[in-house]
């Protein structure tokens, strides 16, 4: 009961979606299945901040290393979904002006926009900024030309690094006419077009073939392991 | 020179790419110089997609970025509000990403309440606002908008917006823009949308550079233009800033052509490090240290 | 470690007196803000009630309206947008402090990201899917009196299963019975198998199958036979075919096969160098913005897009 109805559940609603993808006339019934799946992930964000809460405040009760970052964690968290939920600081709706709940969530001057504005979004940003320092470090450690391999990567690196900016253009302007095929951002376009969709498809071919197995292995029952461990 | 290479720390390495960054990006603001573009094939389609369309047509924007992609991104969304502003059609923005909204505020905020005040909302553009379930909403929104999309962002009923009234499903829209940062994204969109209706929804992309050459399997027939990374959004500002921008284009609309600056020298000593990284291991190689 | 500590600290006394030097003994400051009042009134209601919202403006806007005249109320200095940019601009700081060393700074801004997107993301799925979409289907009396009040749709009880579900979903987080949860997430696993196999079999399998079937001798009735053409379609088909090739594990790769996997191989190598040059491109654009935010909106050293007058 605790595993076969699951099981039963996955099989269906994938092939309803499956069904109604080839039979117009069941189109509808995948509709269905869409829209329940569409609200069942917006109630997985909840389901993740719930997570966070009840993970942060065992770190806290149990008061493991590190926990004052996690009472910080609670505090932004709580504040934001206090000010978020309940609109604080949002005019309403002109059209009606008694509903105090009518606003938009998201109205610039709001403490939530506040809290986007200056918090979140320098914040992610910055994060994913890193990146740039991580490749430059990685681009001195671990680019060898060990051998053929990995000196076309190199290479087609390299034109791909100058062809898409200027200095490529610059470098290679003196070249004439009939021999502007080699022009770097030629050669980058020539690329991009030719060998890197060449190799790509043949990625993704191997991916769909991929994706087409794991999935009939799951709506099978044959794949059961997102049911977890089985303990209870 | 090999011993100073080889014990070097990366913290010196951080250092010279934040270098790399910020004098160009402080020259190039104090100048106002910055390097010419030419466009390329793929941004020259997709600028003629959007040229291509009469006033008054329906078209798609679909935001599906956050502000960490802001960098690459928010320059397309610009220059595809802006074009699309000059050509008159009726925008219909959505997100699949949860900050999407955000992203597509700031881009009404920067072109249209600044440059094109006199259009109005519920008229010639709308906001549909973020709906979560990435290729979900896409399976739906393909058939049937209106069961997904009961308001839009602020919560007017969809009833009330008159720009919404010939609209059933995506299938309506001239053309589909898509600006995408990932999943769910240009991918996902040609996958459920323009794949399955390939006579009906014609989409184009601006996306990141990690994505980008991933995306180049389905051009031309899934995916008939493709603006990639930072490089894609500045082609494709030229195109728009020299049809409609005048002789002295708005600082705003240039942004993307401002970033290929650091884009440029950040560049350069990426190569430099990889041909000290070889520098370092053939020397190696030559001394028979086992790397 | 004392090195490491001694440079630190006079990084953040360095920048302590740099940042103090341009906010107070320079005439124009740094990092401010600035806001456009505008008032707001109410559609179709009596008594007509107004309110004022504040919209981003520039210095330059501000400093032209306060020349204008002095006394106007329109243009102003907004404190809590101007402790946002220094709020910003620091938590920018903190975490780019995580290249030099670890550090509780970059700590406390990790900790404050996981808490603030984790509550965001709720509050967004919370206002736009499960008030219009879930209980606005199922109630939408109640949902009116209080947060839609142009709603005007009939219940729909089908929507009680979905409601249902995500109740057992949120089982997931009770300390027993969290197998109540495995229903909605099979459903949620069902559905996703389901939409992407069709998808990706479609897009990806077909959809490429059918883009590599293309002229291997490209000519047409205006421009004739095109060399560059045919050799550029030639070169895609050898190249699919031979990385797929690669892919066939279950072939021993000797002989003609081994030399075409290898071909295949040197396919996948150039893609791969192309995946890298342009990840660098995306990474370097990342941080040129926020470089850009330190500069312009913090500092005021640069103004590329004319905003400020500076004295």
């Amino acid at each position: 009961m605790k595993r076969n109805v699951p099981l039963l559940i996955t099989a269906l609603g994938g092939f309803i979606l499956i069904i109604a993808y080839f039979i117009p006339a069941t189109q509808g019934w995948g509709e269905v299945a869409a829209i329940w799946f569409d609200i069942l992930a917006s109630i997985a964000f909840i389901l993740g901040g719930g997570n966070l809460l009840k993970i942060h405040l065992k770190k806290i009760s149990d008061k493991r290393v590190g926990w004052a970052y996690s009472a910080i964690t609670l505090a932004a968290f709580l504040i934001t979904l206090f000010v978020g939920l309940g609109k604080v600081g949002v005019n309403p709706n002109p059209l009606y002006p008694d509903y105090g709940l009518s606003g938009h969530y998201r109205e610039i001057g709001s403490p939530f926009w506040w809290l986007y504005e200056y918090a979140f979004k320098p914040l992610t940003a910055t994060m994913f900024a890193m990146l740039a320092f991580y490749i430059s470090s990685a681009a001195f450690r671990a680019f060898r030309a060990k051998n053929i391999e990995a000196i076309l990567l190199l290479g087609t690196a390299f034109i791909i690094l100058l062809g898409r900016t200027f200095a490529g253009v610059y470098l290679t302007a003196w070249l004439p006419d009939w021999m502007s095929g080699l022009k770097i951002e030629n050669l980058t376009v020539f690329i991009m077009s030719v060998f890197n969709t060449a190799g790509n498809r043949a990625i993704m071919i191997g991916i769909a073939l991929g994706i087409a197995s794991t999935s009939l292995k799951v709506l099978l029952g044959v794949d059961r392991s997102y049911l977890g461990s089985g303990e209870d | 020179m090999y011993e100073f290479l080889k014990d070097l720390d990366k913290r010196w390495i951080f250092l010279l790419m934040f270098l790399s960054v910020t004098i160009p990006i402080y020259i190039i603001a104090k100048t106002g110089k910055s390097f010419p573009e030419v466009p390329t094939v793929l941004s020259e389609a997709v600028f003629q997609a959007v040229e291509d369309l009469d006033e008054g047509d329906p078209v798609l924007l679909s935001f599906d970025f956050d502000p960490a992609s802001e960098g690459e991104l928010g320059p397309m969304a610009t220059a595809f509000v802006r074009h699309c502003a000059e050509k008159k059609v009726k925008m219909y923005f959505m997100a699949l990403w949860p900050v999407g909204p955000q992203m597509i505020d700031d881009a009404i905020a920067r072109v249209i309440h600044s440059d094109f005040s006199h259009l109005v909302y519920g008229m010639d553009y709308v906001n549909m606002g973020f709906k979560p379930g990435n290729e979900g909403v896409i399976k739906v929104i393909v058939t049937d908008m209106r069961e997904l999309y009961t308001t839009d962002d602020i919560g007017t009923s969809i009833d009330d917006i008159p720009m919404m009234k010939d609209i059933e499903n995506v299938q309506d829209f001239e053309l589909v823009i898509n600006v995408s940062a990932g999943y769910a994204g240009t991918k996902e969109w040609v996958q459920y949308a323009s794949t399955p209706y390939p006579d009906k929804i014609k989409i184009v992309a601006g996306c990141t550079g990690v994505q980008a050459p991933l995306l180049y399997p389905y051009i031309p027939n899934q995916l008939p233009g493709l603006l990639g990374a930072i490089k894609g959004a500045a082609e494709y500002e030229k195109l728009v800033v020299d049809k409609y921008g005048g002789d002295n284009p708005d600082p705003k609309y240039l942004e993307a052509k401002r970033r290929m600056g650091p884009q440029l020298v950040a560049h350069l000593l990426i190569i430099l490090l990889i041909i000290l990284a070889n520098y370092i291991y053939f020397v190696e190689r030559k001394r028979g240290v086992s790397v | 470690m004392r090195r490491e500590a001694l440079i630190s600290t006079s990084l953040l006394v360095l920048g302590a007196l740099y940042l103090t030097g341009r906010v107070f003994f320079t005439e124009h400051g740094m990092g401010k803000a600035y806001v456009r009042a505008v008032e707001v009134k109410s559609l179709e209601t009596d008594p007509e009630i107004s309110w004022t919202k504040y919209e981003n403006a520039t210095q330059r806007s501000y400093h032209e309206a306060v020349i204008k005249d002095p006394d106007q109320a329109v243009y102003q200095f907004s404190l809590s947008r101007t402790l946002g940019t220094w709020v910003a601009a620091l938590f920018t700081l903190f975490i780019l402090s995580f290249l030099y060393k670890d550090n509780p700074l970059y700590k406390i801004a990790e900790s404050v990201v996981v808490g603030v997107s984790a509550a965001y993301w709720m509050v967004v799925a919370f206002w736009t899917t499960i008030v219009p979409n879930l209980l606005g289907k199922l109630s939408p009396g109640w949902i009116k009196s209080w947060a839609m009040p142009g709603l005007n749709t009939e219940a729909e009880f089908i929507y009680l299963v979905p409601l249902t579900m995500g109740v057992m979903l949120l089982w997931r987080l009770a300390p027993k019975g969290s197998w109540i949860s495995r229903w909605p997430l099979a459903f949620i696993i069902g559905t996703t198998a389901g939409i992407r196999l069709i998808g990706f079999l479609h897009a990806d399998f077909l959809g490429q199958i059918r883009n590599t079937i293309i002229p291997l001798v490209v000519s047409s009735p205006e421009t004739g036979f095109s060399f560059w053409d045919s050799v550029k379609n030639i070169i895609i088909i050898i190249g699919v075919l031979s990385a797929i090739v690669y892919f066939f594990f279950s072939i021993e790769h000797k002989g003609f096969v081994g030399k075409t996997a290898k071909l295949g191989i040197w396919f996948l190598m150039i893609t791969f160098g192309a995946a890298f040059g342009y990840t660098v491109m995306g990474r370097i654009a990342l941080l040129a913005i926020r470089v850009e935010f330190l500069l312009n909106d913090w500092l005021w050293l640069i103004d590329p897009s004319h905003a400020r007058v500076l004295m």
